[in-house]
């Protein structure tokens, strides 16, 4: 199928997003929220706040009552979103304020919300809120037939994610009908914050490109990144830097809202320092911790 | 009956049950799966493991299981003869325990040295403790916190196995979020670990291979009811919560058209008060802790938290198998609400002397329907799924057997 090489569709934002990263010669910085955490309102805030602090692209989540693959932060975030009482219109609505905000704006999504939405449905409703794509921690390739038919007719990325544990063989189906990026999980875990980043992070993207060859999607690396040194490592190898819990976490543990979008807004601009590369770095600057 | 008989239709190689089963899950975890199901694909085969299995089944659990008359019990049954799969005396008191040994072997098989495991009354997790404790494998218990709480007893039971429980305390706290909690626990510690899933849910191969390890319960009640009555049964019922119980007695009869096949859903306080566990009769098809199968789900698809007096049965979901049976019309699911099937644990109690599981009570309760329905000459065979020493005490709450300061009435 080979769905990256499909050239005469229009590129989405976060094509734009990803190669203007890649010509700067640093990593694209990639944050999630959970939409409507802790509601609708504030969450658009807090991810004006990602992105004034230098965030490329963002992953705007969909609450979900059961998600396991994520650590108690992000399940904790996501709670207190569906506790706001959360949409799939919600969802929407902060993707087109995101979009506006001129960074490239995804959905994250475990798959029954959008099954139960309707796949054609959520594809079009998400292509005319300004959206670019949809990542989808429990969709495997093999059951995604429908789901590529519906991204591909409205024009989507599909971000799929790769693991250290992942065979050459599914390494291959995974890339194949990714579109956008390949999402690698740089350790076996959940999400959540991290002391270091594991060090099967870079063997895996290695393998991902060796699978993928030179014209294969970008490879952004996500799970345990939460510091901008930590970023400034993952920038060494990686086409992308993705962080999720580190966002939640300051505003779970913040006074107030102000207070909350002042941490992020910090926290984005350590983790955009680590993202530019060695190479093209200030010298001058540093981790604004 | 309208029964349009269907062939039995193993999975497909991706564990699809028509649109149903399936693979939903984390990439990190498609490795340990395809481990998994290549190495049952193998053990199934393999005499040496079956053989294992057969002496385990039969010195260490007690099988075969009878099949008993219950002739007091079935005269509350308009007169239908009931038979009874008597699975509640099998050792740790209920069928959990086919499915548990034939796992815990496959773990040491793999080589594997940890097993972990999810439970909601407790009696998966005893046996899965037990299963440990008998082959010398680390045993951890995820149970939500609620749960510890309702079930005391079993935690003290399976902490004297040398299990360690670990208490859920996020979401609601119950069955669902233990389940959760595992996935969470096997994705990051897959390399020795095994994930025991106890019931015939979960992503390929769970379902499949839960039900083969289950199929005992069927094979064995076919041949002893034509021992016994000459006949195939009119109707074989059980109860419904994830399924596994059902589907192992289903499983050796779905290629026998004039046996009706009946599961009966937890009804909870009733289907209009959405309080209640029927996934199938109450819910809609969905994408639930790895596979396609009818989900509890409001209009934006999220989990709507069930509701029963059974734990064992308190799960939004069902094994993607029960849903296409259930589609293809071969078996009928209908729920039994809370007050019904304590009718019938009563009934069962002091007609026959055996206390039921609560589970087990629905599928009772769902023979008293069918035998009201097909009448005298009808032959009934209910599978009898577990014990009901656990359940004691909400028996007692529940027909007010404890007065207030807990002094026995």
């Amino acid at each position: 199928m080979s769905a990256q090489h499909t050239a005469q569709e229009p590129p989405t934002a976060l094509a734009t997003k990803l190669a203007g990263a890649r010509s700067d010669g640093r990593a694209a910085l990639i944050g999630y929220l959970p939409a409507g955490f802790p509601d609708v309102a504030s969450s658009i805030r807090i991810i004006q706040a990602m992105v004034e602090g230098g965030c490329d692209v963002v992953e705007v989540g969909f609450p979900y009552s059961d998600p396991t693959m994520d650590g108690p932060t992000i399940q904790l975030a996501a709670d207190r979103a569906l506790a706001a009482g959360t949409t799939p219109a919600d969802v929407l609505r902060v993707v087109s304020a995101t979009a506006e905000t001129g960074a490239a704006a995804l959905v994250m999504s475990y798959w029954n919300p959008i099954d139960r939405y309707g796949v054609d449905r959520f594809a079009t409703d998400l292509a005319s809120a300004g959206g670019s794509g949809v990542i989808t921690p429990d969709l495997l390739p093999e059951e995604a037939g429908e789901w590529v038919e519906a991204s591909d007719a409205a024009g989507l990325d599909r971000i799929f994610l790769v693991a250290p544990s992942s065979t050459d063989r599914r390494l291959r189906l995974t890339t194949d009908v990714c579109r956008g990026f390949v999402y690698a999980a740089s350790l076996m875990g959940v999400t959540g914050t991290r002391d270091q980043v594991a060090d099967t992070a870079e063997r895996l993207v290695r393998r991902t490109r060796d699978v993928t060859g030179e014209s294969g999607p970008p490879v952004c690396v996500g799970l345990g990144i939460s510091n901008g040194e930590q970023a400034a490592e993952v920038a060494g190898y990686a086409d992308g830097v993705i962080v999720g819990a580190g966002f939640c976490r300051r505003i779970l543990e913040a006074p107030d809202l102000d207070a909350g979008l002042a941490a992020v807004r910090g926290f984005a601009e350590e983790l955009a320092w680590g993202c530019a590369r060695p190479a093209t770095r200030d010298p001058g600057a540093g981790p604004r911790v | 009956m309208s029964t349009a008989p269907q062939p039995s239709a193993p999975a497909d190689p991706g564990g699809h049950f028509g649109r149903y089963g399936g693979r939903f899950s984390p990439e990190a975890l498609v490795a340990a799966l395809d481990g998994v199901a290549e190495a049952w694909d193998k053990a199934k085969n393999d005499p040496e493991f079956q053989g294992e299995l057969r002496q385990l089944l039969r010195d260490y659990t007690g099988r075969p299981s009878p099949l008993g008359e219950a002739p007091r019990f079935s005269a509350e049954c308009g007169g239908a003869r009931v038979l009874l799969k008597r699975e509640d005396l099998n050792h740790t008191g209920s069928h959990k325990i086919n499915n548990v040994l034939g796992q815990a072997l496959l773990t040491r098989r793999m080589g594997k040295t940890r097993v972990i495991a999810e439970t909601g009354a407790g009696q998966h997790g005893v046996a899965t403790a037990t299963a440990c404790a008998l082959l010398g494998l680390d045993c951890v218990i995820y149970m939500g916190e609620e749960d510890t709480r309702r079930q005391a007893l079993n935690v003290a039971r399976m902490r004297m196995l040398g299990a360690e429980v670990v208490p859920v305390t996020i979401g609601s706290r119950t069955l669902k979020d233990a389940i959760n909690e595992a996935f969470r626990d096997w994705v990051a510690n897959v390399d020795h670990t095994h994930y025991l899933l106890g019931t015939v849910a979960g992503p390929h191969p769970f379902p499949t291979m839960v039900r083969d390890l289950h199929h005992v319960i069927g094979e064995e009640a076919r041949s002893q009811v034509l021992e016994l009555t000459g006949r195939l049964p009119d109707a074989v019922a059980a109860c419904v919560g994830g399924g596994s119980n059902a589907i192992g007695i289903f499983a050796a009869f779905i290629d026998d058209p004039q046996v009706g096949l009946y599961g009966f859903e937890a009804g909870g306080d009733g289907l209009d008060t959405g309080r209640h566990a029927a996934s199938i009769t109450g819910g809609a098809p969905g994408v639930f802790q790895g596979a396609r199968t009818y989900v509890l789900q409001d209009s934006h698809g999220q989990t709507v938290p069930s509701h029963s007096i059974s734990a064992g049965l308190d799960y939004p979901a069902v094994g993607p198998e029960h849903a296409a049976l259930a589609d293809s019309g071969r078996a009928h699911y209908v729920p039994i609400p809370d007050d019904e099937a304590m009718e019938a644990f009563r009934l069962l109690s002091r007609k026959e002397g055996i206390i039921p599981a609560i589970e087990s009570a629905h599928a009772l309760a769902g023979a008293r329907r069918l035998g009201a329905d097909l009448g005298p000459d009808a032959v009934i065979v209910v599978n009898l799924s577990g014990r009901g020493d656990k359940d004691i005490e909400t028996a007692a709450t529940y027909f007010g057997f404890v007065d207030e300061q807990g002094e026995q009435r």
